[in-house]
């Protein structure tokens, strides 16, 4: 009796993620008249915007990546080593893009960094490519943030910087030559969950008007019939990508560690 | 010789504070400043002078009506989104399934709360839109019009049909790892004792899971409060929530007065708070309870 109800709630559940899926992608084939196409697929990719929306993303979502890193991994490491009693503080604020929306964030950046202020980041391109970034930055940080911290708590942190120490190895050799490799997989855990959330980011890019891909996608959507749903394709594909790479790397982890 | 009193000062000053200066200079600039200037902008006529009038100007049938609307999508996806998560998630780990089922649906979870914004809303338009899947083949096979039923897609069920594709996975990620974490003592000891199948959940399992339940609405609540992209573009500018007000008050200043604009979003943050701050007391209360 449960295992036939248990059944029933899986498969209409499953129905449900799946009927969106079969849609798009068949919708997606329509393009040609009475028969199944790639031509929608061959309008985006015809499409230079496509590319370089796409590569702009891209690009946006290194950075992001790397600020990320250079944020994430130097403070976990040393509240985890020195200051235990920060440790409420730098959580609460790696919670906080979960609490304020990010369409208040941006809003408050608009606000606070236009050209009549004292850091005029809207003022240029690059400027606000910076205030993207840092925006994007904010809106992984709970994800990076409890991903390395996690990776640190299975490493030995306090023993391995006074071996490094000891060694005579200064705080940069320290943080870049044991810390970074051993919380390798978490920060690349971290790193593919950013790519992920970058690349189809809408809100922040469309209000600093920025060339991103989420805008992009947005356009096409108001404009056009079957090259939506084409994209909405790629960018599930994207994700899936993603997300198959961080289990990935996950898998590969246990490998090693069974190995060792 | 001079270097003696500055080490004793320097070692009197809590130097270690200094290793996460620049996460803490990072957080005032991009996450706490900016959130500052909302709120006292909120509080703020144009001349920049104290006044109140702003929160009272958001007293209108419009913005009440936008601010009541994304109350109830919030609250509405997130309950379903833990109802249909917490089932499905039960249904793997109790139901009896194959074990295999549960790393695809796990992984598959993953990228689905990804799987937000835009291109999310493309999918649906795809497949419940007026020319999509499933509208098309009720129609032609058995003679359902969806439209003529009342079913819009572009309208508050539409978006609450839309926003479950991201909430139930969120949940079902959550909720399965507090699931696994039920001890199958617990359930044989309270078998033991005569407990039926529905008092061990009613008088064990639920209050054990009841915090992480609690927290995963909470979330919930506020990922489908501050969503913009999908609601954006399903139906463009014109429904009335409170996330596409503001965005459209960013972009053109729809209403007219900037310092609106910032009611609009302290009113935001106010009910995000509250919703965070209801959680972490519900939390706490139960913790006390379970000890």
């Amino acid at each position: 009796m449960t295992r036939i109800i248990a059944w029933g709630v899986f498969l209409l559940g499953c129905l449900y993620f799946l009927l969106p899926l079969v849609g798009m992608t068949e919708f997606s084939l329509r393009m040609r008249r009475g028969e199944y196409s790639f031509d929608a697929y061959r309008v985006v990719f015809g499409d230079p915007r496509f590319w370089d929306t796409f590569s702009y993303s891209l690009i946006l979502s290194g950075a992001t990546i790397l600020v990320g890193v250079f944020l994430v991994v130097p403070t976990a490491y040393w509240v985890r080593l020195k200051l235990p009693q920060a440790r409420p503080f730098v959580e609460f604020v790696t919670l906080l893009p979960l609490v304020i929306p990010a369409i208040v964030i941006v809003f408050g950046y608009i606000r606070l960094y236009n050209t009549s202020s004292f850091l005029p980041l809207t003022g240029s391109a690059l400027g606000t490519d910076i205030l993207l970034t840092m925006g994007y930055t904010t809106l992984a940080l709970p994800y990076m943030y409890r991903s390395v911290d996690t990776g640190l708590r299975t490493i030995d942190v306090a023993t391995l910087t006074e071996a490094a120490q000891s060694l005579g190895a200064g705080w940069i050799t320290i943080l870049g030559r044991i810390i970074l490799p051993n919380v390798m997989i978490a920060v690349l855990s971290g790193a593919f969950l950013t790519l992920a959330i970058v690349m189809g980011e809408f809100t922040m890019a469309a209000l600093l008007n920025r060339p991103a891909f989420g805008p992009y996608m947005q356009l096409i959507g108001a404009n056009r019939a079957y090259e939506p749903p084409a994209l909405a394709v790629i960018a599930f594909a994207l994700t899936w990508g993603c997300m198959g790479l961080m289990q990935l790397v996950a898998r590969l982890a246990k490998h090693e560690r069974a190995k060792a | 010789m001079a270097e003696g009193p500055i080490r004793r000062a320097a070692r009197r000053l809590p130097l270690e504070w200094l290793g996460i200066l620049p996460f803490a200079v990072f957080a005032v600039l991009f996450l706490i400043l900016p959130t500052l200037r909302i709120v006292t902008g909120a509080f703020q006529d144009a001349s920049g002078t104290f006044t109140l009038q702003n929160l009272i100007d958001l007293n209108t049938p419009s913005i009440r009506n936008a601010y009541w609307t994304s109350i109830r999508l919030s609250l509405i996806t997130a309950a379903l989104g833990c109802a249909v998560g917490f089932a499905m998630s039960a249904a793997v780990v109790f139901g009896g399934l194959p074990r295999g089922l549960r790393s695809p649906l796990l992984t598959f979870s993953g990228v689905a709360s990804n799987f937000a914004g835009v291109p999310l809303a493309f999918a649906f338009i795809a497949t419940l839109g007026p020319a999509g899947l499933i509208t098309v083949w009720l129609r032609t096979e058995f003679g359902i019009n969806l439209r003529a039923m009342g079913f819009n897609l572009l309208s508050f069920w539409g978006l609450v049909v839309t926003y479950l594709f991201f909430q139930i996975p969120l949940m079902i990620l959550i909720i399965t790892p507090a699931l696994d974490g039920l001890k199958r003592e617990w359930r044989e000891a309270a078998e033991v004792l005569g407990a039926t199948r529905a008092q061990y959940w009613r008088m064990v399992a639920l209050p054990i899971l009841f915090p992480s339940l609690l927290g995963t609405f909470a979330l919930l609540f506020a990922n489908a409060f501050g969503a913009v992209a999908t609601a954006f573009a399903l139906t463009g500018p014109q429904l009335n929530i409170v996330p596409i007000k503001l965005f459209a008050q960013i972009r053109g200043d729809v209403l007219g007065n900037p310092n609106l604009g910032f009611a609009l979003a302290f009113g935001m943050i106010v009910i995000t708070v509250i919703a965070n701050t209801l959680y972490i007391w519900l939390r706490v209360r139960s913790e006390r309870w379970l000890k």
